[in-house]
């Protein structure tokens, strides 16, 4: 008999989608219902997943399935992010005219594919989980169907993802045929000796994962997507979908082939620098807030990979505050963004936040906080994120890649500084409106303050990483 | 444990500051006396600390030790003799630059107000902080409110400025940061004071130095990365500029005596001739730069790069003279360029013009700023019986003992000060009153009359009488400079 009683925030999540179609459906004008009701699911998920709380490894469904403290914990960022990023952007939503009834129901059932790619343990569970997250994000970034830009990032998004998707399929079959299985486990008993096929293999998979988390050199379409879909879409871009492929990174890399480390940590490195140094140079140049937040979230990612190429349980550990203290500091970027708007009109050019500072002083204020936070500068949250990565990396010796990432970090203050200059040295123009949801007004309050006094004590956040063991 | 003295004289500017944020910005008046307020109250614990501070003892004092991130890293802060007087420095200078603020802030006081004191907190933490990390954490954390000072309520070119300021000094201390870590890793710990007991391996030492080097060389400012000096100076505010060249510029002097010199001996030594070399020309080449100047403000920068080129001179000479002589150097450097800088700020606020051209003959319509502007220019050159005439003398006499030639070098920089300062003094002061603007000027008001005299009674009293201040180091510098050889011996025994 199979307990499933441990996926029971996966069935709730399921049922729910169904429910809330079947409402869709019979109910006329139920769009704002269903998505004030999603965010009622999504949170009510998070208190069952949290009661779970397993103590030891549990496997599912003749193995494929995992449920530990690392996934639970995962599971967790996911769907308070989810429900954070739905809060924000309700007021986006219905000023835009993209609240129909799929919507919160296309995020949640990509919140679903999420959960199940974090706790996959088998490659076609793991393929499963990031299709269904995947088509639900098509649909979404093309959700403004009669903007050219939307449809057009929708487009770009679908034919680019299904070629990774494509990549890393054969990547899936070149490992099951040289392991001769999809089990996670059994691939790690399988694979003793190094076989080329199973590097190959390997390849595969990381660069359609490296897609996902829009890793240099598979970030072309970043920029285009994140601009081209609605906010409220592209901050679910910006957040969900890497901190549920960076887990994958964590669960494939170091799970299965664990013991080719030394095969794999030079693709992680590259990918790492690369993220890193194109992240930080190609923002410098970009007009508009969106693009540039996607630069800045391609270098964030580096950042993170490279706390994953050092093969510690350290680097992980930190690598997962660094992803924690990274969606904090997105989140709070997004609510300002939310904020930038004139008779239900939005703005999204760096132009428009100038002079913000005189008409606006709370908002530029915690906008400054984030972005000071965002280019690493201490006591802010962010520069403790990149001060434990880089600890992880000098333990190791890892000098080049410690060295060339402080460098791009000083490359990237020059564009979040450039933000602040605009804001509070420009002159100023007019006002934006001020009747914002106090939800959105809560976030950015409580999301800027906690990167303001995180280093107080950074035990806090820190505690809940330091029982993650993966090695 | 007894009360944590340091902390509060960290934190107490902090609270301030947040008081201030829930002021209404409309009340200038209350923000005014609330800052003034709290500032004076941190220079009086200052001065407290000062008298209750064991001057015969080169131990740490008043630590304090807590756990901060588990397993990591210790919140350890405490002084000795050498901090202390940086730390009297920075809460002597804070109160008067909030006091200056008067005449030269129209817009956004409170923010302003705000910055200076947090600006103070950082700064007082940088000198107590005896752990690597923390230390970086309030060196750096000093960028934020500086490159705002500076971007808000600068001048023409202040974007310019404060970019340049931001990145030169962003780019040097990341490789610090590379450094410290290492350190962690290769000494187990980042507490300064065990780090002085366990010594570091010397195979590491050069790298490690030269990492520290790249981030205090720009904040010193050495040649040839001086250049952000003179653009952050001229279009920064009156009391920015005050910060920036009493207090900013040795936070970094002070990191050559703390972690250079006593982390790393070995490297310390190798890299001598090297120093004296930057140091000469920084004295030399800056001097002449200073000689050709238009610009006030710029002229006074040039002229603080070249008296830090003095202070790394005597640092690095490893003599009891040399050593005190840089510390003394910098603190006398701290009142007068302080001075120099707040009478910038009086004439330019009647003017609003900073060209050495644009002046002349002030003497006959500022009689009070005149004198007290003399007192200023004779304290910078180094006259006997102000205070830079004691630092530059020490350290001059400790370098005969290393060099002749450097010395001797080095003398000539202090006939090029005298120079450029004393045309500028003739430029402005004397002559004939030609511009029509002068004419109308104002004599000094009460506020800035209190301001300067202060400024120059204490330059004077302590050029006759600098006894409060080389008692409080000597012992410090004495074990210091044992501690270093002891190490270099030991670590030339071994390679025999």
């Amino acid at each position: 008999m199979i307990n499933l009683f441990f996926i029971s925030t996966e069935i709730f999540l399921s049922l729910s989608i169904l429910f809330l179609l079947l409402i869709g459906v019979f109910k006329k004008n139920s769009e704002s219902f269903i998505y004030n009701f999603s965010c009622i699911i999504l949170l009510v998920g998070l208190a069952i997943n949290i009661n779970l709380n397993p103590q030891f490894p549990i496997d599912l469904f003749n193995n494929s399935y995992k449920i530990d403290y690392f996934t639970t914990l995962i599971k967790s960022i996911i769907l308070i992010s989810a429900f954070l990023v739905m809060l924000c952007s309700l007021n986006y939503v219905k000023q835009n005219d993209i609240l129909k009834i799929e919507y919160p129901i296309l995020i949640l059932s990509s919140i679903l594919g999420m959960l199940i790619m974090v706790s996959s343990n088998d490659l076609i569970v793991f393929y499963v989980g990031l299709e269904l997250q995947s088509l639900a994000l098509y649909v979404l970034a093309a959700f403004k169907r009669d903007n050219i830009l939307s449809s057009e990032s929708g487009l770009k998004y679908f034919i680019l993802s299904a070629l990774s998707s494509g990549l890393l399929l054969y990547g899936c079959s070149l490992i099951y045929g040289f392991s001769s299985s999809t089990n996670f486990d059994l691939i790690y008993q399988n694979s003793e000796s190094i076989e080329y096929g199973i590097i190959f293999g390997i390849v595969f998979v990381l660069v359609g994962l490296a897609f996902k988390i829009t890793a240099v050199p598979f970030h072309m379409w970043a920029p285009d997507v994140y601009d081209g879909s609605p906010t409220s879409v592209t901050v679910i871009f910006a957040i969900l979908p890497k901190i549920a492929a960076l887990t994958v990174f964590i669960n494939f890399l170091y799970g299965p082939f664990l013991e080719m480390f030394d095969q794999w940590q030079a693709v992680i490195i590259f990918l790492s620098i690369g993220s890193m140094v194109l992240g930080a140079v190609a923002a410098i140049g970009q007009k508009k807030l969106k693009r540039l937040i996607a630069y800045s979230s391609i270098s964030h990612m580096g950042f993170a990979l490279a706390g994953l190429s050092v093969g510690t349980n350290e680097g992980i550990q930190n690598s997962i505050i660094y992803l924690i203290i990274y969606l904090i500091m997105n989140i709070a970027f997004f609510c300002c963004l939310f904020m930038l708007k004139r008779e239900n009109q939005y703005f999204d050019k760096v132009e428009d936040l100038s002079g913000l500072s005189k008409n606006h002083p709370l908002l530029s204020l915690s906008m400054m906080i984030i972005l000071f936070s965002l280019a690493g500068i201490p006591p802010l949250a962010g520069f403790f994120a990149k001060f434990y990565i880089f600890t992880a990396v000098i333990e190791q010796s890892m000098y080049f890649l410690a060295i060339v990432g402080l460098l791009s970090t000083v490359i990237a203050a020059f564009y979040y500084i450039r933000l602040i200059k605009v804001m509070y040295f420009d002159e100023q123009r007019e006002k934006y409106d001020l009747n914002h949801s106090i939800g959105l007004k809560m976030i950015l309050v409580v999301s800027s303050t906690i990167i303001l006094i995180y280093f107080i004590n950074p035990n806090i956040i820190n505690n809940f990483v330091s029982n993650i063991t993966i090695i | 444990m007894n009360f944590p003295i340091i902390s509060s004289l960290i934190l107490l500017p902090l609270i301030g500051a947040l008081f201030l944020f829930f002021i209404n910005s409309k009340n200038i008046t209350g923000i005014k006396y609330v800052s003034l307020f709290v500032s004076i109250i941190n220079f009086l614990i200052s001065i407290y600390l000062w008298l209750i501070f064991d001057q015969s003892s080169y131990e740490f004092q008043f630590v304090e030790n807590r756990v901060w991130i588990k397993d990591f890293i210790n919140y350890k802060v405490g002084v000795d003799g050498i901090s202390i007087l940086f730390i009297i420095l920075t809460t002597f200078i804070t109160p008067l630059c909030i006091l200056s603020v008067n005449s030269s802030i129209k817009n956004r006081l409170k923010e302003f107000l705000i910055a200076i004191l947090l600006m103070e907190t950082l700064m007082i933490g940088v000198f107590c902080s005896l752990d690597l990390v923390i230390f970086y954490l309030f060196f750096e954390g000093g960028l934020i409110p500086m490159f705002l000072i500076i971007g808000i309520w600068g001048g023409e070119r202040r974007v310019y400025s404060a970019f340049k300021f931001f990145l030169f000094t962003l780019l040097g201390s990341v490789l610090m940061l590379i450094a410290v870590i290492s350190i962690y890793w290769i000494a187990g710990t980042t507490d300064v004071e065990e780090l002085y007991k366990l010594g570091i391996d010397p195979k590491y030492q050069n790298l490690l130095w030269l990492a520290f080097f790249s981030s205090f060389a720009v904040k010193t400012p050495m040649w040839p990365v001086h250049t952000w000096l003179p653009d952050a100076h001229v279009e920064a505010p009156t009391a920015g500029s005050v910060l920036l060249a009493a207090i900013l510029l040795k936070m970094a002097g002070y990191g050559f005596i703390r972690f250079s010199i006593g982390l790393f001996p070995v490297a310390s030594e190798y890299f001598v001739p090297f120093i004296f070399v930057i140091s000469l020309i920084a004295i030399i080449y800056t001097s002449l730069v200073a000689l050709m100047q238009d610009d006030m403000k710029k002229l006074i920068a040039y002229s603080s790069v070249a008296h830090m080129g003095f202070v790394t001179l005597g640092l690095f000479t490893f003599t009891q003279q040399g050593v005190e002589g840089g510390i003394f150097q910098m603190i006398s450097h701290g009142i007068v360029s302080a001075a120099l800088f707040f009478s910038v700020g009086v004439v330019y606020d009647r003017t609003h013009s900073r060209r050495i051209n644009d002046y002349g003959g002030l003497v006959n319509v500022m009689p009070k700023y005149s004198i007290l502007l003399m007192v200023f220019v004779l304290g910078s050159l180094g006259l006997p019986g102000t205070t830079g005439f004691i630092g530059e003398f020490l350290i001059l006499m400790g370098t005969f003992k290393k060099s002749f030639l450097v010395a001797a070098i080095a003398s000539l920089g202090v006939i090029l000060g005298a120079a450029y300062m004393l045309w500028l003094y003739k430029r402005i002061v004397f002559g004939e009153l030609t511009n029509q603007k002068i004419l109308k000027i104002i004599d000094l008001n009460k506020v800035e009359l209190s301001i300067l005299t202060l400024l120059a009674l204490s330059i004077i009293f302590f050029g006759f009488y600098p006894d409060p201040f080389s008692n409080t180091y000597s012992v410090s510098v004495e074990n210091f400079l044992n501690e270093y050889n002891d190490k270099l011996n030991s670590y030339n025994l071994q390679n025999q």
